[in-house]
């Protein structure tokens, strides 16, 4: 069985226009349906406004979805009470792009990773420390990086800091929200590096949501690209980078620079009306999926 | 063999500071010729972007230039009267800075935008400004470009708002152009787009570009020769193959392995 299972999940925004012009509704999650195995790191993919960040606040419930189902170990998340997905988000923890803006500048940081265990009412004072010191180990910062505020730290300290309060509830499934794109590239690699040494320590599911082809292809097992809500390819990363089907895969990935000056650059623009917007996902070879 | 368009010599930065002042650039010197496209890369902090405002003369307080050259058509901009200064920044050098949001004016419609900066620099009425703007959207791929210079800044895509920033660098036909970052905030499809429409402008008019990046795929992609910096050093120099095949310095090498899909040895290529 599937760690998470994501079933025709929509999310609508209704867009008002004032008192004399009707609504319009923004779909910015259209009918996506993917599963995640245990142990899995899942690639998430599209550009802005293509409505994975969206999928994966859905998923955590810090958006509601307009329909739809979210089974988490078999449990349909979306039906929880208020007080059962506060349970259930102990196993499912998100981390976000920006370190600036997702750490409350006025506490300290081990008072941040400290707060998931407080209002999960976990262990005594004592007990939370020490858990707060070993999770600094953990993500590679020190003891006495315990008191000082998030503006003391660099981008790549601060999304460990972000890592280690996700990872406080130990949890079974991390959704990283572009979480490494705000970093320059050493430190990105860096902090790749620390998510792929937790993911096998801590036997860890990662539902990598990211806009960043190179890096996508180098650490995901598998991926899914979104494009206008849909997800339209979906398949083993080697096995979707070396032969894309949807015309958007293709346009997509030709658009990545290529790091070699003499290599061929063959740009293949998106036309639009060469593929069918609505077309359903369907099998075009081993465990590989396309919307053509 | 011809003076460089552009030669940067010992340029040092510094930026007061409370307790002590802070050297942002560090004795930098590189050169580039006419028409030629030279690639700045580093990471943040790194002074890329110092450098850049520092040629044209805009860097501001706590920061100043200590010493060096920065010799353009054989002049010393550094030392030139801020009034002879302005009609080389905007005309002979421009600036296409990464964040088009930022840098168009929100309540200024784009024409105008584009017309300003051809008004401060040539003496023509509006109306010759206006068709001369009609042209440059042309020329950035802008359809329908008439009615386009009635939008605002808010009206255009990401996309579009960076090809009115490129059009307004263009407006005076400059010898070189200093692009910032310039597609690092746009998604990868609509940056392959810039990219191209850059490399055609480049053929078209001539162009020399001091391209600063932080992405080795746009450095391979646009630039002759790579410079690049670290904690506002220049640690190393070289035609674009030389430095992502064998490049030399440890920090290169170290930035080099940093970037995904980067293959050991650099063959670099993924299809």
């Amino acid at each position: 069985m599937a760690l998470l299972q994501v079933r025709n999940l929509v999310k609508h925004f209704v867009r008002r226009h004032g008192l004399w012009r009707p609504p319009s509704v923004v779909k910015a999650v259209d009918d996506v349906s993917f599963s995640i195995e245990e142990g899995e790191m899942f690639g998430l993919v599209g550009e802005s406004g293509s409505g994975k960040s969206t999928t994966g606040r859905c998923i955590l419930r810090l958006i509601e979805p307009t329909s739809g189902d979210v089974f988490f170990r078999g449990e349909n998340v979306l039906q929880f009470s208020r007080a059962r997905m506060r349970q259930a988000r102990r196993d499912m923890q998100i981390v976000f792009q920006d370190p600036y803006s997702s750490l409350n500048p006025r506490m300290r940081a081990g008072d941040i990773v400290e707060e998931p265990l407080i209002i999960h009412k976990l262990g005594s004072k004592a007990q939370r420390r020490a858990r707060v010191a070993e999770l600094f180990t953990l993500v590679g910062l020190d003891e006495n990086h315990l008191m000082r505020f998030p503006h003391e730290f660099s981008g790549g300290q601060r999304q460990r800091i972000g890592i280690a309060r996700a990872l406080a509830l130990s949890p079974a499934i991390v959704i990283a929200d572009e979480a490494v794109s705000a970093l320059d590239v050493s430190i990105q690699a860096q902090v790749v590096r620390l998510m792929l040494e937790l993911k096998d320590r801590l036997k860890l599911t990662y539902l990598f949501i990211a806009h960043d082809l190179r890096l996508v292809e180098n650490i995901c097992d598998r991926v899914a690209v979104m494009y206008l809500g849909k997800i339209v390819e979906m398949g083993n990363t080697h096995s979707l980078f070396s032969s894309p089907r949807h015309p958007y895969t293709r346009a997509l990935l030709s658009a990545v620079p290529v790091l070699d000056p003499d290599a061929p650059r063959g740009r293949i623009a998106l036309d639009p009306t060469s593929f069918d917007a609505r077309a359903p996902l369907k099998e075009i070879g081993a465990s590989h999926w396309a919307a053509v | 063999m011809p003076a460089p368009l552009l030669d940067v010599q010992h340029l040092t930065v510094v930026f007061d500071g409370v307790r002590s002042p802070v050297t942002a650039v560090n004795d930098l010197s590189f050169e580039i010729a006419a028409g030629e496209t030279l690639g700045l890369v580093g990471e943040s902090g790194s002074g890329k972007s110092v450098t850049a405002f520092s040629i044209l003369r805009l860097l501001q307080p706590p920061g100043r230039v200590t010493s060096g050259r920065v010799l353009f058509e054989g002049r010393d901009l550094l030392s030139l009267p801020e009034r002879e200064m302005r009609q080389v920044r905007g005309a002979r050098i421009s600036l296409i800075f990464q964040e088009p949001m930022t840098a168009l004016n929100p309540v200024m419609r784009v024409g105008d935008q584009i017309a300003e900066a051809i008004t401060v620099h040539d003496r023509t009425d509006r109306v010759a400004a206006w068709d001369r703007a009609v042209e440059l959207l042309d020329a950035v791929h802008i359809p329908d470009a008439r009615r386009r210079l009635r939008d605002y800044p808010h009206q255009l895509s990401g996309g579009m708002r960076q090809r009115v920033m490129i059009a307004i660098a263009l407006a005076c036909r400059p010898a070189l152009v200093i692009a910032d970052e310039p597609t690092t905030a746009l998604d990868v499809t609509i940056q392959a787009q810039v990219l191209d429409l850059l490399r055609e402008l480049r053929a078209r008019y001539a162009l020399a570009l001091l391209l600063i990046t932080h992405d080795f795929g746009v450095i391979a992609e646009m630039a002759d020769r790579v410079a690049v910096m670290h904690n506002g050093s220049l640690v190393e120099e070289g035609p674009v193959r030389q430095i992502l095949r064998a490049p030399v310095h440890e920090y290169t090498q170290r930035l080099l392995a940093a970037v995904p899909g980067m293959r050991a040895g650099g063959d670099g290529g993924r299809r």
